[in-house]
């Protein structure tokens, strides 16, 4: 392995060691009192004596701190106080419809914001090009949970072209539960309708939560395409006689993939923050509408939980993308 | 005897003439105005004030007297929206000088200082890109309870270390100028050579960063209001009056749908606004509209 990579994964480990110092402060040092918030205002002295002890709060914050790390290692991220479970459990349970809309948002946004964004450079100053770079600069702008309630409300309340609220109809009978991603599980359960169903659902909570990410694609993709297109060698590609589809597909397109790489990795980032309220919207049973519904009941075990996974998904998908770009592009060392 | 000093090196000369030739950028600035004049104005230009209810009209679809009609409690949604327009733009205003400050000042001493400083402080900067902006600042709103002031305090806290890496990558290349080992040979105080020929210098990427950060923070506290972590109804914010409207989507539109459309003109205004002054102040930043 070369000494890029090992670098790159060393700074991940001590940033994921980070990432639980500042949410362990956010958790235990913020709030007035975080036993306040788990028993509410009217909880006796006794009380609350006896949860400081059950949850170690009466100890010094370094040896708190220890003690949650040590939980943390063995996949223990505490009781909700909702839901009265452990927190690993409830994320368990919702992360695969987050899972699901974020793939689908994903797929999405690559499949509109490359081609999108490869046009655009192409007749750079032509119709294409206007339509396509407006249209990116409204996705970038667009308040996620507005674009969702417009969708919502034309596209199922008004015309019925698309199901509403939720991941499937209520008169379906939801395939057994394998990988809880209802594609994959109405698939391996041979169930076609559900399939079919499940897929519909996902047209307009994917549209709305992929539309920020389509735009930050097109926008890379076509500045990459135009910086490309104006080398050299493009040039030569040219003057030996290929065709204009050819060079930018085998010649331009590769090359002005490399920084769309990037963009596409913090958009991972993106899609987590708006699955919050994409799911809000469409009352998707995910981690975002999870993590809402905890925070507003001040569960701090659950919200942190949610926090963490996050946080832990997102800085591995920017491991993985950085080290694609090391490999796509040998000329990235780290300095 | 005076102080030793070095002139200051310029600025390079500003192409202001870049800012006018791009329409989109016009277009840009002036929505930004026209916010600006709104928020200004709100109480000469407000029709009523934005909490009066007039309970036997509500609902009143837009036309004459109420321009953009009247929401679920009667009360004028275009007089609320110019009072939302004061609260969305103080908000971009006080997280990009929370933001810009300790963002400018912790990449600045980084980039200065060096060493294990640099490590340290730039090592921090990266956790805090490790999250999503929006779920850190729901954890970080919701752990101080929700209101406007604790929202803005959590936008400050998700989007500083842009700041922060902008600044001490400016920082690091100013550093090696043979102007600023002239500074220091004549005896010129590190916080002199910080203050009067690094920051100065390094400006340029940080007013952009401004513009967009002001557009981001408007995105996000409305985000944060319309999950009920960030102002409180019945305050006229542009995200609350979304979410209080969000059932009457289908049968009084108009109800949520003018305070998204203020969300989506502000920060198209503030990123249009971004991309003209990078052009400005430096070409090489540019990037396609």
């Amino acid at each position: 392995m070369s000494r890029y990579v090992l670098t790159r994964i060393a700074s991940t480990a001590l940033v994921l060691v980070g990432v639980s110092v500042l949410t362990f402060f956010i958790a235990h040092v913020v709030p007035a009192d975080p036993v306040l918030a788990a028993l509410g205002q009217h909880a006796r002295e006794d009380q609350i004596q006896a949860y400081r002890h059950a949850y170690g709060l009466d100890q010094p914050v370094l040896v708190q701190y220890v003690q949650y790390m040590r939980r943390l290692a063995g996949g223990d991220l505490g009781l909700s106080i909702r839901t009265r479970r452990p927190v690993a459990y409830d994320l368990a349970e919702f992360l695969p419809a987050t899972v699901e809309l974020g793939s689908t948002a994903w797929l999405i946004a690559l499949a509109l914001g490359i081609p999108a964004g490869i046009l655009s450079a192409i007749y750079k100053d032509r119709l294409a090009d206007h339509l396509v770079r407006i249209a990116a600069l409204a996705g970038a702008a667009m308040p996620v949970f507005w674009l969702g309630l417009l969708l919502l409300g034309s596209l199922y309340y008004r015309l019925h072209w698309l199901p509403g609220p939720g991941r499937l109809d209520l008169s379906i009978v939801p395939p057994p539960p394998r990988t809880g991603v209802l594609l994959i599980d109405s698939l391996l359960a041979a169930d076609g309708p559900a399939f079919a169903n499940a897929l519909r659902h996902l047209v307009l909570p994917g549209l709305t939560l992929g539309l920020f990410s389509t735009a930050v694609i097109a926008r890379m993709t076509r500045s990459a395409m135009l910086e490309v297109l104006n080398q050299e060698y493009i040039r030569t590609a040219r003057a030996k006689g290929l065709t204009r589809l050819r060079v930018i597909m085998h010649h331009a397109l590769r090359n002005a993939m490399i920084p769309t790489l990037t963009v596409i990795g913090i958009s991972f980032g993106n899609l987590l923050s708006g699955a919050v309220l994409t799911e809000t919207v469409f009352a998707w049973p995910g981690l975002g509408r999870y993590a809402t519904a905890s925070a507003v009941s001040l569960d701090f075990p659950a919200v942190m939980g949610v926090t963490l996974v996050v946080a832990v998904f997102y800085t591995l998908a920017n491991l993985v993308v950085d080290l694609l770009y090391a490999r796509v592009d040998p000329r990235i060392r780290y300095e | 005897m005076s102080e030793p000093s070095v002139a200051p090196v310029r600025p390079r000369p500003l192409r202001w003439r870049t800012f006018g030739r791009n329409p989109l950028v016009v277009l840009g600035t002036a929505i930004v105005l026209v916010f600006a004049v709104a928020a200004l104005a709100a109480p000469l230009l407000a029709i009523r004030s934005p909490l009066a209810q007039l309970l036997d009209e509500r609902l009143t679809p837009p036309g004459a007297g109420s321009p953009l009609g009247l929401d679920q409690l009667g009360r004028d949604i275009f007089s609320r929206l110019l009072f939302g327009a004061r609260i969305s733009l103080l908000v971009g205003l006080v997280v990009v000088a929370l933001a810009g400050v300790v963002g400018t000042l912790v990449g600045v001493i980084a980039g200065f200082a060096g060493g294990w400083a640099d490590h340290v402080l730039m090592r921090i900067t990266d956790v805090f890109f490790a999250f999503p902006s929006l779920i850190l600042a729901m954890a970080i709103a919701a752990a101080l309870g929700p209101s406007l002031t604790h929202a803005m305090v959590a936008i400050a806290a998700v989007t500083w270390p842009v700041y922060a890496r902008l600044s001490r990558a400016q920082t690091l290349v100013l550093n090696r100028l043979e102007f600023l080992d002239a500074a220091r040979a004549m005896g010129a105080p590190d916080l002199r050579i910080v203050l009067r020929h690094i920051l100065p210098n390094a400006l340029a990427p940080l007013v952009v960063q401004a513009s967009f950060n002001m557009g981001e923070a408007i995105l996000i506290a409305a985000g944060l209001s319309f999950i009920g972590f960030g102002a409180q109804p019945p305050t006229p914010e542009w995200g609350v009056m979304v979410s209080e409207g969000r059932d009457y989507i289908t049968t009084q539109w108009w109800v949520p749908t003018f305070p998204g459309l203020a969300i989506l003109l502000a920060v198209t205004g503030f990123n249009l606004l971004g991309d003209g002054i990078r052009d400005v102040l430096d070409p090489r930043l540019r990037r396609p509209v």
